[in-house]
């Protein structure tokens, strides 16, 4: 039996030509506006974070949808993505993890200066997925710490940038000393990286 | 006259006699057994003789049957004739305590990858193959995975309960 | 002045070429395989292959799933056409039960088959673009891929690994949106592709980076196990759904399009055309399916009780129905015991299934013969004395996807 076609036929006005990002709260005069150093610091690395895919399998290819024109990433201000670790922030990895590949992403991970964030993409990033295998590593939590997982078998385009959001949402609440913490450092410890 | 399945396995007879065996048809498909000493030469008469021509091989692959004593592990050799559009299967039989089996690749460049995969998966030693490491496990991989006694799953993983997804 | 203390690996001040490693992760999704390879100056010397860094598992698998299980298996061998491989399987479990599917079903499976080789020769024929610097082909077409994961959508609810179909058929009926969808793809994508391969086939620049670079002879392909659009760029036309038609492809009129020289141009070339005969297969199997009026029209799956879950409605009234549910959902109907080998014709060449069944309820060994597996070990001979940049075009050229390599 058929449904009626769903298509979202009501077109939204825009409300201007261009979005703006809000204003962190401070205090603001005639000629100057103060507020503290990781509100804006926040607010300029999550609307430019620069990934890099680390597509392995079936994800990869949902990726690519995601930074098609339909779902643009590119919106969120991602739209470099860079291949050398040294010069991006956000390690997405997307796909099976083979045991072979564990000291591979490893190496990624280390390369990667920080403030770095790493995101989980789809079921067998985030747990090794249907492949209960000898040969795939039951998620890549084992060999580098995450920050957001995003489940899916592949996940929609739209759960990745998703999962984006909230990645951006962190970044920009991240407080300036988290790196140099104790807990970090303890966090880096239990995964072996010094 | 067309190439029928009669026809190969006519041919078959004629040259190697006894030694060829075991001649079945599961769903159209040809399939006989010879002693593993004889399979290059059994290869290079499909692939030479004028009226055969089975000059393609497109499949090479390995099965473990461990209740078999004496006969557990068989080569399987896919061949295929494309002019005539006729296939064949070709097994051999090795004993797993010496699983040696002599090599296809200096007929078949593509035999290469797949006897090493069947290497990596079950412990065929092929003999005179260029390159006989493993491929797609990880190097230091000590056992044969695919064979029967071995199980699927990781035995160190410390997250997964078996219990509760009622293997345990 | 002070003494250098840098230690030079053993060999490497004799050693004239360089070792560069073009590792595991690459700059376009293609998939993870290494090459190592030896450089003198810009020429390649020899490239050695590694494979396996995303190995599965899945013929270890597949040895303890009953056969719809393994479908979701299928799904991730070649992901970017994940319904073919559907399909295929679906087809070998058919020859190995001995079911026989009524000619609407088959037309069915015959738009979704051709709409996933479509989508796959898209990637491919996009992303030699991508890797030759003109990034616009691939977003011109990715909005069209989106049309087809629509198509997808409306059967099956998934878009990427669809689990399409079932043995024996479908699992529900194409409803109206589907065709509607179709329709729109039909009416709208000839302008597309006309407009992508404007930009490429006779572009200077295109044509002077791919044409002669990553040739192979036909006797040298044949020898390596090619099949598919690699194989049939060197000028051999064999094609799976030709020789040995299953799905009833012998109902249709198309052509198989072949090259010359084997070389990155004619790859590029033959999968284009490809996909313009797909799409007169896709219409041509349209018109027939619209044939099928009344009750005609409501078949789409044969009657395999065994295998195929009963309506719901019987599961609630019928014995029988019952009984059938409870042993297909736990999994427990006993298959034949045989041996089966059954191929089709996928986006990359020749993908085979090798069945073995003892009369259990899980298959007793499957292996699957996977193309890119297989013609990947020519990747040495195809860049031997070429340059680095034209061994990075062959390598995406040559459609190499790293899940169908690995399995």
């Amino acid at each position: 039996m058929s449904r009626p076609v769903s298509y979202n036929v009501k077109v939204k006005p825009l409300e201007s030509d261009i979005s703006m990002a809000e204003m962190p709260e401070g205090h603001q005069g005639e000629g100057f506006f103060a507020t503290s150093f990781d509100k804006v610091i926040g607010l300029a690395r999550k609307n430019s974070i620069w990934p890099l895919p680390f597509a392995t399998s079936c994800c990869g290819i949902e990726f690519m949808a995601t930074m098609g024109s339909h779902y643009d990433l590119g919106r969120f201000g991602a739209e470099r993505v860079g291949f050398s670790p040294r010069q991006c922030d956000l390690l997405m990895v997307m796909g099976t993890i083979a045991k072979k590949m564990g000291p591979v992403v490893k190496q990624v991970y280390l390369q990667m200066a920080e403030p770095r964030w790493v995101i989980a993409v789809g079921a067998c990033a985030s747990s090794g997925g249907i492949f209960d295998t000898y040969s795939v590593l039951q998620g890549i939590d084992q060999i580098v710490p995450v920050d957001v997982y995003v489940p899916g078998c592949p996940p929609r385009p739209e759960a990745i940038l998703d999962g984006f959001m909230r990645i951006q949402d962190l970044v920009g609440k991240e407080s300036l000393r988290r790196r140099n913490s104790e807990k970090y450092k303890e966090l880096l410890e239990s995964y072996g990286i010094q | 006259m067309a190439l029928t399945n009669d026809i190969v396995k006519q041919k078959l007879t004629e040259k190697f006699g006894e030694q060829v065996t075991n001649f079945i048809e599961p769903y159209g498909l040809l399939t006989f057994e010879a002693p593993k000493e004889l399979n290059l030469k059994v290869l290079n008469f499909l692939y030479d003789d004028e009226e055969l021509k089975f000059r393609f091989l497109t499949d090479l692959c390995a099965v473990h049957y461990p209740d078999q004593k004496g006969r557990e592990l068989a080569v399987v050799y896919h061949l295929h004739n494309m002019q005539d559009n006729i296939r064949v299967r070709f097994k051999v039989v090795t004993d797993i305590n010496q699983p040696d089996v002599y090599t296809a690749t200096g007929l078949f460049s593509s035999a290469n990858w797949m006897e090493r995969e069947t290497y990596d998966f079950f412990g065929v030693n092929f003999i005179g193959h260029p390159n006989l490491k493993r491929i797609l496990n990880v190097d230091e991989m000590e056992y044969f995975p695919l064979r029967k006694e071995y199980p699927l799953e990781d035995q160190v993983r410390i997250d997964k309960d078996d219990e509760m997804f009622g293997r345990g | 002045m002070t003494e250098h203390h840098i230690k030079l690996p053993e060999g490497s001040i004799e050693k004239t070429t360089t070792t560069l490693n073009l590792g595991p992760t690459h700059p376009a999704t293609h998939g993870v395989f290494q090459n190592i390879l030896e450089l003198d100056g810009e020429r390649i010397v020899s490239a050695e292959q590694t494979v396996g860094y995303i190995h599965r598992a899945f013929e270890k698998i597949a040895e303890r799933r009953p056969l719809y299980q393994i479908t979701p298996l299928t799904d991730r061998l070649n992901y970017c056409s994940a319904p073919l491989n559907n399909m295929g399987w679906h087809l070998s479990c058919e020859k190995l039960l001995g079911i026989k599917t009524p000619k609407r079903v088959d037309y069915l499976r015959v738009i979704i088959m051709e709409l996933a080789r479509i989508s796959d020769h898209l990637i491919c024929n996009s992303i030699v673009g991508v890797d030759a610097g003109a990034y616009t082909g691939f977003l011109y077409v990715m909005q069209y891929r989106e049309l087809i994961y629509e198509i997808y959508e409306e059967v099956c609810g998934s878009r990427l690994t669809t689990n399409i179909g079932r043995i024996g058929g479908f699992e529900r009926n194409f409803n109206d949106i589907a065709f509607q969808k179709l329709e729109k793809f039909l009416r709208e994508y000839p302008d597309v592709l006309k407009e992508f391969e404007n930009l490429f086939q006779r572009n200077r620049i295109f044509m002077e980076r791919t044409i002669g670079t990553g040739a192979i002879s036909a006797e040298r392909a044949l020898n390596y196990g090619f099949t598919g659009p690699n194989l049939r760029a060197t000028g051999v036309d064999y094609d799976v759904r030709v020789q040995s038609p299953y799905c009833s492809y012998e109902d249709f009129d198309f052509l198989i399009p072949v090259g010359t020289t084997g070389d990155n141009y004619d790859r590029w070339l033959v999968r284009n055309q490809e996909m313009w005969q797909s799409l007169r297969i896709i219409e041509q199997a349209y018109q027939k399916v619209q044939e099928f009026k009344g009750a005609d029209a409501e078949v789409y799956h044969a009657d395999v009780p065994e295998y195929y879950l009963p309506p719901k409605e019987d599961v609630y009234t019928k014995m029988e129905a019952l009984i059938w549910h409870f042993k297909i959902i736990m999994g427990e109907v006993a298959m034949p015991a045989g041996e089966v080998y059954h191929s089709i014709e996928a986006a990359n060449g020749e993908l085979g299934f090798y069945l073995i069944s003892d009369g259990g309820r899980t298959p007793y060994r499957l292996h699957f013969r996977r193309p890119c597996f297989i013609y990947y070990q020519a990747y040495e001979e195809l860049t031997k004395g070429s340059m680095l940049s034209d061994a990075i075009i062959t390598m995406s050229s040559l459609n190499l996807i790293a899940g169908e390599m690995d399995a």
